[in-house]
């Protein structure tokens, strides 16, 4: 069961409707991504999602993928990767979160990668390629080094939704729309009664994401959810500024972070 | 262990987004497999429609020019659409039909799949699109058009190596966006449970009427099955009602590309490892950290970086041997074939032509191999052109 005053993930949800943003690892650089991360706190996100790069992102839309690739033409790593964590985890207390896919984890080997986040400083794991029935694969590990495997909940998980979220640490990642990442201009998933669902079976923190970019959309989705996740207009920034990215992922957060509700 | 397990091999590695579409697969499957009517209507578009039973051919001067084994042929290239892919496709068009699914989409490397899809959607109904690497689009351009001109939509991909493997991640890709009204129709024995075993009992006929076949002819059973592998569904067609025949060797010839020793290589039992990957765990061509190689293979049906489960495991338990057979083995099987029987076959296809011709001559005269011939070659007639330094249009 999930002990919401004691685990660094849910904690964040509890006073205010937390912001959490994603951006992929090593684009355009390590270096860069730490300092993006710093700025990304500095302007009001609760939890950062850090993606690690995968060749094949099959979750994505093509903004997310084009950053995977950009990153591992960088010459990114899973190794750099949590070097480059355990210094950022000298300058904040942020829970940060990994998003990747489960090859990435079951080839580094699984018992390596969680004992590497747990020293690196990592809270938790999204893995979207690894369902319910076959999170026995990372979860008794994971847990072992104290982190959380993120539960994700779809539009279409109907008679799932209550069966995933009573086993939800952390939060739970209420995926708003049908498709892959990316920017959308309506959101047409029933989001009250899916979370009304998960209500009556878990008080882990629900935030959702896919599609999310404007401060209106995340305004009325924080209204129901305890918070919001974007990505894809993250990394489109990045894309857009590369290495010069920081003050207008600085200023983007920062209006986002302002239009959720209270 | 969760549900669809070969050994330690396959599973369901998919987005939460797509396992009620899978669950609701599954439950369709189980039922309409044991359905009678279901079998017999099957039965029907596979005789009827697609030309089976397809013949098993003994290829005599090819057994006496190469002095050793006699040699059969089993004849899916004489499939309508010229491969094997239709035996799976018309099974999965039906229980999509079944299931009340407007919609079918599928992946496809050399297009024999997409073919085989675009044709049983026009055949019964449904809106097709395909998804096909672009590098595959330029090299099997003919295909791209059969496909249009049976009425289908072909997306051609551009992302990652823009091959096979890239064209499976749209088609998932595709699947999320719109999964309510539309089935995916996978055309290799991978992805997740239930469809390497949905595949593979489509397409096990192969091996169901070749065992019959030679049984008839010969009296007893093949010394040895050839097939080519890719994701391996003619293979497991081939080798799946021999497996429990503990004398019948089963041999799958996997694309070495320009060889094993190189990077330009397909072959993933031969070079790759133990990962998990378009919803399956299995063997893959990848590095240290989990990334999937980009592979090579003159032939674009075979040119992808993972194998079906149940090949893994059969390798694993050493009940079949998986073989690496190069592009230029390949292309010297592909003309030699066609000067020696008449039988011009896929290029994926004389990979296993191409085992069989160094295998043959090694055995004895009253021993006997079987080679699937997956399909028809005549989409590859100009590539083969091109690589032998002739320049034609096609």
């Amino acid at each position: 069961m999930n002990n919401l005053l004691t685990n660094k993930i849910s904690k964040v949800f509890k006073d205010n409707k937390a912001f959490v943003a994603f951006l992929t690892a090593g684009d355009p650089s390590m270096d860069k991504t730490e300092e993006f991360i710093l700025a990304l706190e500095r302007a009001g996100a609760d939890l950062v999602e850090i993606g690690i790069p995968f060749s094949d992102p099959i979750a994505e839309g093509p903004v997310i993928q084009e950053a995977n690739e950009r990153a591992l033409s960088a010459g990114a790593t899973t190794d750099k990767l949590f070097t480059m964590v355990k210094r950022i985890r000298q300058k904040t207390e942020m829970p940060l979160v990994f998003l990747t896919y489960i090859n990435p984890i079951f080839v580094y080997g699984i018992e390596r990668f969680f004992k590497a986040c747990q020293e690196s400083g990592i809270n938790g794991v999204i893995v979207p390629d690894l369902p319910y029935e076959e999170k026995g694969e990372i979860l008794g590990i994971a847990t072992s080094y104290e982190v959380d495997v993120i539960t994700l909940i779809a539009p279409t998980s109907k008679d799932r939704i209550q069966m995933l979220a009573k086993e939800a640490t952390g939060f739970i990642y209420l995926v708003s729309s049908l498709g892959v990442t990316g920017v959308r201009s309506e959101i047409k998933t029933d989001l009250k009664t899916i979370i009304a669902d998960i209500r009556q079976v878990s008080e882990t923190p629900i935030a959702v994401g896919f599609g999310i970019s404007t401060p209106e959309q995340a305004k009325a989705i924080s209204g129901t959810a305890d918070g919001v996740i974007v990505g894809s207009a993250i990394v489109k920034i990045i894309a857009e500024y590369g290495e010069n990215a920081g003050e207008i992922l600085f200023d983007y957060v920062k209006s986002m972070k302002q239009s959720l509700s209270v | 262990m969760s549900k669809g397990r070969y050994g330690i091999h396959g599973g369901q590695y998919i987005p939460e987004t797509l396992m009620n579409a899978i669950i609701e697969l599954e439950q369709a499957y189980e039922h309409y497999k044991n359905d009678q009517g279901f079998q017999e209507e099957l039965t029907e578009l596979l005789n009827e429609y697609a030309g089976r039973p397809s013949r098993l051919y003994y290829a005599k001067k090819m057994s006496k020019d190469l002095g050793g084994a006699k040699i059969y042929l089993k004849r899916e290239d004489l499939n309508h659409t010229g491969s094997h892919k239709i035996n799976n496709v018309l099974g999965q068009a039906l229980l999509a039909k079944k299931m009340g699914k407007t919609r079918l989409i599928a992946e496809t490397g050399a297009g024999q799949h997409g073919v085989a899809t675009a044709t049983a959607a026009a055949l019964m109904g449904f809106e097709c699109e395909i998804f096909m690497g672009k590098e595959d689009t330029d090299r099997q351009a003919l295909n791209v058009f059969r496909m249009k001109l049976l009425g289908a939509r072909v997306h051609v991909v551009t992302s990652g190596t823009m091959t096979l493997k890239d064209a499976v991640n749209e088609t998932m890709r595709e699947w999320t966006k719109r999964v309510e009204d539309t089935h995916y129709v996978l055309g290799s024995v991978m992805g997740p449970h239930p469809f390497p075993e949905i595949v593979r009992d489509f397409q096990s006929v192969i091996s169901k009427e070749a065992r019959e076949q030679i049984l008839e002819k010969e009296g007893k059973l093949p010394d040895a099955v050839i097939a080519c592998v890719g994701g391996g569904s003619n293979a497991i067609g081939a080798f799946f009602n021999f497996i429990p025949d503990k004398g019948v060797r089963l041999i799958g010839c996997e694309a070495a590309g320009k060889g094993v020793d190189t990077a330009l290589t397909a072959a993933t039992v031969a070079t790759g490892s133990l990962g998990i990957f378009h919803g399956m765990k299995s063997y893959f061509c990848q590095d240290e950290y989990g990334q999937i190689a980009p592979v090579y293979s003159i032939s674009a049906g075979l040119d992808y970086p993972g194998i079906g489960p149940e090949h893994a495991n059969l390798h694993d338990t050493k009940r079949a041997e998986y073989v690496p057979v190069t592009d230029d083995e390949a292309v010297n099987a592909f003309e030699y074939l066609s000067r020696t029987e008449g039988i011009i076959p896929a290029i994926e296809s004389a990979h296993a032509i191409a085992y069989a011709m160094v295998l043959a001559p090694q055995m004895k005269k009253d021993e006997i191999i079987i080679v699937n011939v997956s399909g028809r070659g005549d989409k590859d007639v100009a590539a083969i052109a091109r690589y032998r330094g002739e320049n034609i249009d096609e």
